[in-house]
């Protein structure tokens, strides 16, 4: 079957469990070599690959938290910044509500002296005509009683 | 029913003359090498074999795997970075953030090389190529193999030690106190030996238990077999690679006191 099976030919040895030979020294020979060959095919580039990616999950985890950090940092200053501007608003509608209220007040004064103003001089209107109508009527009825003793002293 | 089978078979086998086991051709196959011969050394090719096959489609897959890499990895490109990672964790538990970076490669080949070859002896359909003696099986099941992967380990401690801390690194022997020298003299022959004799007792142990089954009743009786052997596959990966790392991280540590 296999050609170079015929090699051996020769005295064959007695064999057994414990046969040490010439196999002894070319294994460990073989196992060295295998151990360079490993090391380059192997070991080395997949402790490479590893390695590195060990180290980007390191700086990638690095990278996040600074991230964060910094995040945190923004909101912090949103947060404050919203703060301010709320307080801010609540002065605005503050102010804007006592302006009003005074408005308001100015208004209900000005309303009121006028409408005072208007019942004076109507006051005064209807004084002035009540006398007015007085002296008619203080005539009128001069006249009339003129005429009721014309009248009877014609009679 | 599953008795009246078995006792026949049983008697059958020569189990009482361990000579003729290993003469034994159409069943099992036991300590029978496929030789090559390189000069005058005598090789076990069934292991070379194996091995090459296994050893090209661990590189396969890291070659694919790793061919278009990207930021946000998939399919293949996930299971190596998985892989990686378990390594690197395994290595820098045990050898200390200081040097495992020297060593993972070592110690991630160790348990890349040792899982393949205990799976792909255990996965692998092996026995539909048939060599003129002896099997192919997972390398791991060699002594040969756990041997010269112990070894290495034993140097690759004694090298980091010593080049990580010159003539210091022999202080080890004698802390905390000089009583220990004769122990730590005696741990390092026994540290290699512990390692392979673990890893070939259990992976050739698992390989015949499921060749017996096998040869006893083939069909599905030695399945759960076959989980329990990828399991203990794994997990001898797992224990040889995390020792070593354990060696090696022993010897580069430094004391402070």
């Amino acid at each position: 079957m296999i050609n170079w099976l015929s090699l051996a030919e020769a005295p064959v040895p007695e064999g057994g469990l414990f046969d040490f030979d010439a196999t002894l020294p070319l294994m460990a020979i073989q196992v060295v070599i295998l151990t360079f060959i490993l090391n380059k095919l192997f070991f080395q580039p997949v402790g490479k690959v590893v390695e590195e990616r060990e180290g980007f999950v390191t700086t990638s985890h690095k990278d996040a938290k600074a991230r964060l950090a910094q995040v945190q940092r923004l909101e912090d200053d949103l947060k404050a910044r919203l703060q301010e501007a709320r307080q801010e608003a609540q002065a605005v509608i503050t102010a804007a509500e006592d302006e009003v209220a005074t408005l308001h007040k100015a208004a209900l004064a000005e309303a009121k002296a006028s409408a005072m103003k208007l019942r004076e001089e109507a006051r005064a209107d209807i004084k002035a005509q009540r006398s007015a109508a007085d002296v008619v009527l203080a005539e009128e009825s001069r006249r009339l009683a003129d005429l009721i003793i014309q009248r009877l002293v014609a009679t | 029913m599953l008795l009246q089978t078995l006792l026949p078979l049983a008697e059958a086998l020569p189990a009482s003359d361990p000579e003729l086991m290993v003469e034994e051709t159409n069943g099992l196959e036991i300590g029978q090498h496929f030789y090559w011969h390189l000069g005058q050394l005598d090789l076990h090719g069934q292991i070379f074999l194996s091995s090459w096959i296994l050893i090209g489609a661990l590189l396969t897959i890291v070659v694919v795997g790793t061919r278009r890499m990207e930021r946000k990895p998939g399919g293949l490109q996930n299971l190596l970075e998985f892989l990686w990672d378990y390594i690197r964790n395994l290595s820098r538990e045990q050898i200390g953030e200081a040097a495992y970076r020297d060593w993972m490669p070592f110690v991630g080949t160790l348990f890349l090389f040792i899982f393949f070859c205990n799976w792909g002896g255990a996965l692998v359909p092996w026995r539909l190529v048939r060599l003129p003696s002896g099997e192919l099986g997972a390398p791991t099941g060699d002594i040969n193999t756990t041997v010269a992967l112990a070894l290495l380990v034993s140097l690759a401690y004694f090298y980091a030690g010593l080049s990580r801390k010159g003539l210091r690194y022999f202080e080890y022997y004698v802390e905390p106190t000089p009583i220990m020298l004769p122990f730590k003299i005696v741990e390092d022959f026994t540290k290699p030996l512990s390692l392979s004799f673990r890893l070939f007792g259990n992976i050739m142990a698992d390989e015949l238990t499921v060749s017996v089954l096998v040869l006893l009743l083939p069909l599905f009786v030695p399945l759960p077999m076959m989980f329990l052997g990828l399991f203990t596959s794994a997990i001898q990966a797992l224990i040889f690679a995390t020792l070593a790392a354990y060696y090696i991280g022993e010897a580069v540590h430094e004391e402070h006191a």
